[in-house]
């Protein structure tokens, strides 16, 4: 079901223009790593909203948990203890980040995605997914460059963070934003998101960090949520944040230059055939010899 | 007069090949409905999309296997000889509708389009099963699953080509269905499309 307050911007595996008459606001989120506490308040609200329950897990030495993204947690958060000569001086760090879907500009799952309409991008920016028509694929999974989607195992559809579309579709914030105690996850227009982000990363270059900065990839065409990072020029201490992520070569080749080579190379075969008939003409064996054999019999 | 007919392929083998055919079509029809947007509908071949999705892989395995056990009674019949290298390189002659050279059971074409598809089957295969979900797929990285992605549609629109030259030959050497349908052919297209086979199974001057 497509919120028709939200218009569309693309669909999935749709050659015609998706509805897009109207205008809404592009909006973001913006995480705060530098505030964030690792509460995992916004996991709870998540699984709240959303109505999801994972399986109680099992502490594996870590504060993660669960431990991965799964149908039942669009939101994970990850604790990485960093401790690098060339990162604050070598002193230890604890980077939290909340994962989950980063609603990108240019989705590398909806491009992935063979079903029509079973990924969404509305206007305003975010990613859903449409489950009634996922087929379950999983391409999408292959398409992420951030390692998102989760399939299902009890009904193989695709799940992920929704930006909970259907709270946004009536004016409110996500609920991990609504929950979150300190303000670590703010939401609003993408603009405004960005001027936050900007005061945020100049406060934390005055105490210090001179490499913060906002991540808003521009290799998947920036994100509807961002992070704002004390060290931006290493996101892969973040548990692994890709640093210049794209839709990968092999999926872009795959969703697009072997089209058209299909489509010309099946045409051409099943031109030839025709064109070679209808002028050359069958191949027939004549009968002449058996006609020989006949006489000298 | 009568017919004078020389058995072609037995009743084993015709009932191996139109497996192979009508698989490699629900195949064909359902994996194009995957690959281009405005066909998805051709997923309705197995009832729905996601049954289309769920079935399609096992077909594959069928097909595989059938295959298989064509290439084992084949592979030595498609051996290349320098016989089939002056064919390969006449291919312009032989589209007019005249023989090239002294061709045994199969000719240069017909084992060119063996070995593309004995190829092409192993390619499908690997990369099939590699990406195939909810079962095999997990134990592979995603920047592995992508490439088996790429090779898997790259490979079936190569067999979708090859099977229409596949079947386009078939029809423009009339005759040459008989030999998969009822398995015979007549001594007249022996003699003039495979004269070297003609005099081994005749004794035959051809």
């Amino acid at each position: 079901m497509a919120l028709q307050s939200l218009d569309i911007l693309r669909r999935s595996a749709s050659p015609t223009a998706a509805p897009q008459a109207r205008n809404p606001l592009e909006v973001a989120k913006l995480i705060d790593v530098s505030v964030c506490i690792g509460c995992k308040a916004c996991q709870v609200a998540c699984s709240e909203w959303n109505e999801l329950r994972d399986d109680v897990g099992s502490c594996v030495g870590v504060y993660d948990n669960p431990t991965d993204l799964s149908a039942q947690a669009w939101t994970v958060m990850r604790f990485n203890e960093v401790e690098q000569p060339d990162v604050s001086g070598g002193k230890l760090e604890w980077l939290i980040r909340k994962d989950g879907c980063m609603h990108c500009a240019d989705p590398g799952c909806l491009k992935a995605c063979p079903s029509p309409g079973a990924i969404i991008q509305y206007k305003n920016g975010i990613v859903d997914f449409h489950q009634e028509n996922c087929i379950g694929c999983g391409y999408c999974v292959s398409g992420c460059p951030f390692n998102v989607p989760r399939i299902n195992p009890k009904d193989n559809k695709a799940y992920k963070c929704n930006l909970c579309s259907d709270r946004v579709a009536v004016g409110q914030e996500p609920a991990c934003v609504k929950t979150c105690p300190t303000g670590a996850i703010q939401f609003g227009s993408k603009e405004d998101m960005q001027e936050v982000a900007a005061k945020r990363v100049t406060d934390l270059k005055s105490r210090g960090y001179d490499n913060a900065g906002l991540y808003d990839p521009q290799g998947v065409g920036g994100t509807h949520v961002m992070y704002v990072l004390h060290h931006a020029d290493k996101p892969e201490l973040y548990n692994n944040l890709p640093k210049d992520p794209a839709i990968s070569t092999t999926v872009s080749l795959w969703k697009g230059l072997l089209k058209p080579v299909a489509t010309l190379g099946i045409a051409a075969a099943g031109l030839f055939g025709f064109f070679h008939y209808i002028t050359v003409g069958p191949n027939r064996a004549e009968d002449e010899h058996e006609a020989e054999e006949e006489v000298t019999k | 007069m009568k017919e004078q007919l020389i058995q072609r392929y037995n009743a084993a083998e015709r009932i191996n090949h139109w497996v192979v055919a009508v698989c490699f079509i629900l195949l064909a029809i359902s994996g194009l409905a995957f690959f281009y947007p405005a066909f998805f509908w051709l997923t309705g071949v197995f009832g729905t999309p996601q049954l289309a999705r769920i079935v399609h892989p096992f077909v594959g395995v069928v097909m595989f296997i059938a295959f298989a056990r064509q290439f084992f009674r084949y592979w030595h019949h498609n051996l290349v000889t320098s016989e089939d290298v002056k064919w390969m390189k006449s291919v312009k002659e032989v589209m007019k509708g005249n023989e090239v050279g002294d061709i045994g059971r199969y000719n240069g074409g017909q084992k060119g389009m063996f070995w593309v598809m004995v190829g092409c089957m192993a390619l499908l295969l690997i990369s099939g099963v590699i990406a195939w979900r909810p079962y095999f797929a997990l134990y592979f990285p995603i920047p592995l699953i992508r490439v088996a992605l790429l090779v898997h549609a790259a490979s079936a629109l190569v067999l979708i080509a090859s099977i229409i030259v596949h079947v386009y030959a078939a029809l423009w050497v009339q005759g040459t269905i008989r030999a998969m349908v009822e398995g015979v052919v007549t001594h007249a297209w022996a003699r003039k499309h495979h004269p070297k086979w003609f005099r081994e199974m005749t004794g035959k001057e051809s």
